[in-house]
């Protein structure tokens, strides 16, 4: 088998086992509480009657390991269980949240990969000039912004004083592709903005790590073009740490989109995990929780195989 | 310490003037606040004035001082959990390199595993079960960082205990306590430091944001997160006044970032391009 794809189901196995022991943590975590969930969740209303009856109703009644099999062998089968709140199957409206949710990711990581790589190789070609400088700056300070901060003064600048977006994004499979496209680029843009510095600071800093290496200096003797000797032969080198730190960003995507989805009321999964915890929705938000993980999970999985396949000497070990 | 600190870059300088003076707000709070922290003084939303230099929010309080008043919860609640999660993460980590073998696989895999759901996701299926009260959102969130400061801690630790002076303090029979204390985590104060730091900015920034979902600190507290949020329509009105309490946020994580980077730079090894998240 060639060695790629041992790493890769390597990685993988290992991957699976780690959602495994996420789905058992997140299916306990129920069990936690001290005193009863029923009466966290009933509160005022738990008379003896509607705490037996709720019990049975989420199936409190049967051993834990029982509704853990169950509730894996149901998600393996689609069905992630019922609402509390609205009694409708939780499957049902995932669907459409997922996609949505992961619209908005792919559309910011679309517009945040490329910029950030080629801002990052500008600044590590013009290094320590103004330019480098007043980045670093920016990034740094943008690194530190809250997500909603930035999703306001984008609101404030481009929705209220600009005009050009709406600020709220009620996107919905009926709308038309490009209007969809229009609605959903205002909290893409928020996202873009709070990944790019972290990409951009690394893509600097392993370009710029590498140009003090001999075979550099050698370029640079034999007269090669400043662009071409960071674009031709130190690029190809730093591809590893750079994918390893946009994998981890898209990751990140995956939590900060949660925040964004909430202040443009973009119908996501995001905001359907904030609704639930507040309505205490538990298998809403456990179905969520599981979802997110595995994204999450998938995610580092691909940064971890990335920065294997990129470095030939961890590949064909001698 | 104070020549270190003369010989810092202009930003790192700024830096540190800015804490001081956040730190002095949130502790001389009531001082400083014109108004009490929960009293409705006037209509909703009026305009800045004499009397509400910065206005009043969405149901009469006085927005400075709900700002004042929100440096002091806010931060004082972000510097326990930090320390907290310092105190867990930092002795586990000592712990595990000093112990090493089963103990210190399981502690590992274990903290993997945690850390392999993303903290906002497992914070909220946390609050989820336990409520949104004060302790355990203090206890949720500093049980989730500190895995990150059990990382931190542990490949810092492993270094040193390798070195010789402490098979040598091993070898006289001190005890565990006393290796740790005096031979270990002097040498790991530098990495672990600047990883307060940035611990500090991560977990503000988390109860800010959870308190902007409104599922961190409750009203009617006043903290900066859920001050955006209450006050939020304000915005469709062309007044920064909501944005005021996001300033504050970043303007003190910002302080702390510079400063860290700062601290990265002299301790030796370590390069701020390659934090974690």
């Amino acid at each position: 088998m060639p060695p790629l794809m041992k790493v890769v189901l390597q990685r993988l196995a290992l991957g699976l086992l780690t959602l495994f022991a996420v789905s058992v943590i997140i299916a306990f975590v129920v069990e936690l509480l001290p005193g009863d969930i029923t009466q966290a969740i009933l509160g005022q209303a738990a008379t003896p009657e509607t705490v037996a009856a709720f019990r049975k109703e989420i199936g409190l009644d049967r051993p834990a390991y029982v509704r853990y099999v169950e509730w894996l062998g149901g998600i393996f089968h689609g069905d992630l269980g019922q609402s509390l709140a609205s009694k409708r199957e939780i499957s049902e409206f995932v669907g459409t949240r997922l996609s949505n949710t992961l619209f908005l990711g792919g559309l910011a990581a679309a517009i945040a990969v490329p910029l950030a790589l080629l801002l990052g190789l500008l600044a590590a070609l013009y290094r320590n000039s103004i330019y480098d400088r007043v980045v670093n700056l920016l990034t740094l300070t943008s690194i530190s912004f809250p997500e909603f901060f930035v999703a306001y003064i984008l609101i404030l600048f481009l929705s209220v004083k600009a005009g050009i977006f709406p600020g709220i994004s009620n996107v919905s499979t009926d709308l038309a592709f490009s209007e969809q496209f229009f609605r959903t680029l205002l909290p893409a843009l928020t996202l873009t903005l709070v990944v790019l510095a972290h990409m951009l600071r690394m893509t600097r800093a392993a370009i710029i790590n590498l140009l003090s290496s001999p075979y550099i200096e050698m370029a640079r003797l034999k007269g090669t073009k400043p662009f071409r000797v960071i674009v031709h032969h130190a690029l190809p080198n730093a591809w590893g740490p750079i994918v390893n730190v946009i994998a981890l960003n898209l990751a990140y995507l995956v939590v900060g989109v949660v925040v964004v989805e909430v202040v443009f009321v973009y119908p996501g999964l995001g905001q359907l995990l904030v609704d639930s915890v507040s309505k205490r929705d538990l298998p809403v938000v456990q179905a969520c929780a599981i979802i997110f993980a595995a994204v999450y999970i998938l995610l580092n999985l691909l940064a971890d195989i990335v920065s294997i396949v990129s470095n030939p000497r961890l590949l064909h070990p001698r | 310490m104070l020549k270190t600190l003369l010989s810092a870059p202009i930003s790192a300088k700024l830096g540190v003037l800015v804490i001081l003076g956040y730190v002095v707000v949130a502790v001389f709070a009531p001082v400083l606040a014109p108004y009490k922290e929960t009293a409705i003084v006037g209509a909703s939303y009026e305009l800045w004035s004499d009397e509400f230099l910065l206005g009043t929010d969405n149901i009469g309080r006085d927005m400075l001082t709900r700002l004042i008043y929100g440096a002091r919860n806010t931060i004082g609640i972000a510097f326990v959990t930090v320390s907290l999660a310092f105190l867990v993460g930092g002795v586990m980590g000592m712990l595990a390199a000093i112990l090493g073998g089963w103990y210190d696989m399981i502690i590992s895999r274990v903290v993997d595993i945690l850390m392999a759901i993303p903290s906002l996701v497992f914070a909220l299926l946390l609050l989820t079960v336990f409520g949104t009260s004060i302790p355990s959102l203090v206890i949720i969130i500093a049980l989730l960082d500190s895995t990150r400061v059990f990382r931190i801690s542990r490949s810092a630790a492993m270094n040193v205990v390798v070195m010789e002076f402490v098979e040598a303090a091993r070898l006289r029979g001190e005890g565990m306590a006393w290796v740790i204390r005096k031979e270990v985590l002097p040498n790991i104060m530098a990495p672990l430091l600047a990883e307060f730091g940035l611990r500090f900015c991560f977990v503000f920034l988390f109860i800010a944001a959870l308190s902007f979902l409104g599922l961190g600190i409750q009203p009617p507290l006043a903290d900066w997160g859920s001050m955006v949020r209450e006050n939020a329509t304000l915005i469709n009105y062309n007044d920064i006044t909501p944005l005021l309490p996001a300033v504050a946020i970043a303007g003190l994580t910002v302080a702390v970032n510079f400063v860290v980077d700062w601290m990265l730079h002299l301790s030796s090894g370590l390069r701020s391009d390659q934090q974690q998240m």
